[in-house]
């Protein structure tokens, strides 16, 4: 794993809509970089014959049968919102996106 | 901002295009891919979904098993290899038409890949289209953008957001680049979203209805001069969401791409919107950074592992594919190749099939469909099995010219009243007094005026010119209005004048 510098985490900043300044960018990346070498260690302890994983459990084929179950009531999916507009959740136009 | 064209014909001359395209099929099972909410077009907002669907802290995804024995159908039919085992994975993005801020998709493990269609073009030339990979993935919310120009995100001032159809299976479809269609690029674009909406529909996976988004597609082009094997720039057309639009969209693309690279500019690329009404693409949004996504497993979810055994039940189960179908329908209807690929080409396939099962013969059917209906339907711009005509109504129709009450005029006549919402055939035949005149008398009286009306008409045929025969049926059919059975006339018409037929 690479280590992670400001300009990854002023990129990831920008993907999250995150806004940071200089500061907080410099703080970060010092965070992120310890956190990330701290990870670093897991790779050492596997060795070439650990296989990757992405669960822990050796679980496969977790189905759910196609049968119709609970739903929310429009207030009840917008208990939450913000803000909210005719039964739909309202939300600040996003213009540099499709 | 109107873009510079080539001619279709120049940018051919100059230009060989590359396709690809991504096919979004929504699934119609009962529920979402990940939650029991019910997957259901068009409620109120916000009323088909739970916590799951609208990414609330702490919630787990569960897969829905039919949806993913309905991708691996899909899989099958697109003659794709299967995978063994396969992963979910997290796409992650930040916009409001996903609650999770990610979407939940497949990536470097799709579920099908590598495989093929056979796409048959209006004369019958056969183009293998390559599928790179069918994956599986779920639906977004919807957002209505206000303020501003309406439904357009330009000048917005907010979005509202539904999430009905967040969570939605979906099945994305990848070919691989399509080379070599040359200036057949927009039919061949057409055929080929038209071949999948069908295989889909056919499995009964989907609904297939393109006007309701359930089968969306994004259209690749890119340009490269003939000879050279290295791919131009591609732009994306995105959403575009009808047969018709999709094969407008390519040619259109191709177009302007040949006058960007005749400017000698570079193509942009970027996704392109599809506009209906000007049958023209604008700018969307280039290709930046913020294309990044950070795919990764996901975590709340365990592989997929399809047994062979699974996937050869579920492969018993796929039903007769379309093109199969067709060979076997002409063979069993005995339709000539050019009669049988207009019968496709009109798109009433099903609908004659119908007619014959409801007692119709293949000739009869098609006589009516091609004849009568296909251009009734264009008049009224809707496809022709959304006319109104059931095949009953064509049967008693038939039955009716048969027995000689009616004939083929008033039938179509007699049609007409029907998609008028005047009643069945047998009332609208009683109300509008179209009944043939089978009685003699009337006949013979407007037989003889025809006759004392064209003497020399009648000397030739008394001659043995019994072909000159139609200028005296033509004369009783016109004082009868048309009412008077033709065959009947001809055969009074020689009795008359004593002259065997």
């Amino acid at each position: 794993m690479a280590a992670i510098n400001r300009d990854d985490v002023a990129h990831l900043a920008r993907l999250a809509h995150i806004e940071m300044s200089a500061e907080e960018l410099d703080r970060m990346a010092g965070e992120l970089a310890v956190i990330v070498e701290s990870v670093k260690s897991v790779s050492e302890a596997a060795g070439d014959d650990v296989p990757a994983t992405s669960h822990p459990i050796p679980l496969t084929n977790v189905f759910r049968e196609d049968v119709v179950g609970h739903t929310f009531t429009a207030e009840q999916s917008l208990s939450g919102a913000p803000d909210a507009y005719e039964g739909r959740f309202k939300v600040p136009a996003i213009l540099d996106e499709d | 901002m109107t873009d510079a064209t080539l001619s279709f014909e120049e940018a051919m001359e100059k230009y060989d295009p590359v396709l690809g395209f991504e096919v979004h099929v929504e699934l119609n099972t009962k529920t979402k891919m990940f939650s029991s909410a019910p997957n259901v077009f068009g409620d109120e907002p916000n009323t088909n979904v739970n916590e799951v669907d609208l990414g609330l802290p702490g919630v787990l995804p569960v897969v829905n098993k039919t949806a993913i024995e309905s991708s691996i159908k899909i899989g099958l039919a697109l003659n794709c290899k299967i995978a063994e085992t396969c992963r979910f994975a997290r796409k992650n993005y930040f916009y409001p038409d996903t609650p999770k801020n990610f979407q939940t998709s497949q990536y470097d493990e799709p579920i099908a890949y590598d495989g093929y269609l056979d796409i048959e073009l209006s004369d019958g030339t056969v183009f293998r289209v390559e599928i790179e990979r069918a994956h599986m993935e779920e639906d977004a919310g919807k957002l209505t953008h206000m303020g501003g120009a309406a439904g357009r995100i330009q000048g917005a001032d907010y979005s509202l957001v539904d999430y009905n159809r967040s969570g939605v299976p979906l099945v994305e479809i990848v070919t691989k680049p399509i080379e070599g269609a040359g200036s057949r690029a927009p039919e061949l674009a057409k055929a080929y979203v038209a071949a999948v909406r069908e295989i889909v529909k056919n499995l009964g996976v989907s609904d297939a209805r393109m006007e309701r988004g359930n089968v969306r597609c994004d259209a690749n082009v890119s340009l490269r001069p003939h000879g050279r094997e290295r791919f131009g720039i591609r732009s994306e057309t995105k959403n575009v969401n009808s047969l018709r639009a999709v094969e407008h969209a390519v040619r259109y693309e191709i177009q302007r791409h040949a006058a960007v690279l005749d400017s000698g500019q570079p193509v942009i690329q970027e996704t392109r919107h599809w506009h209906e009404d000007t049958r023209s693409t604008t700018s969307g949004r280039p290709k930046s950074d913020a294309d990044d996504y950070r795919y990764f497993p996901e975590p709340d979810l365990v592989p997929v592992v399809a047994s062979r055994e699974w996937v050869e039940e579920l492969r018993a189960t796929l039903p007769e594919p379309p093109a199969a179908r067709r060979k076997r329908l002409q063979a069993d209807w005995g339709y000539s190749d050019l009669e049988f690929r207009d019968v496709v080409n009109a798109g009433v396939l099903d609908e004659i099939e119908e007619t014959i099962a409801a007692g119709a013969s293949a000739t009869v059917a098609r006589k009516w469909w091609m004849g009568e209906i296909v251009g009734r339907a264009k008049n009224a711009d809707v496809d022709p099995g959304q006319l109104g005509v059931n095949p009953a109504t064509i049967v008693e129709l038939n039955r009716m010219v048969e027995a000689g009450k009616i004939n083929n005029k008033m039938a179509s006549e007699v049609l007409d009243g029907v998609l008028a919402g005047e009643g069945t055939p047998a009332e609208i035949v009683e109300a509008r007094g179209l009944a043939v005149v089978s009685d003699d008398g009337p006949l013979l009286e407007a037989i003889d005026a025809a006759l004392a009306a064209q003497p020399d008409v009648a000397d030739k045929i008394r001659g043995g010119k019994v072909q000159a025969i139609g200028a005296i049926v033509g004369g009783v059919m016109k004082a009868t209005r048309g009412q008077a059975d033709a065959g009947r006339v001809r055969e009074l018409i020689l009795e008359r004048l004593g002259v065997e037929g």
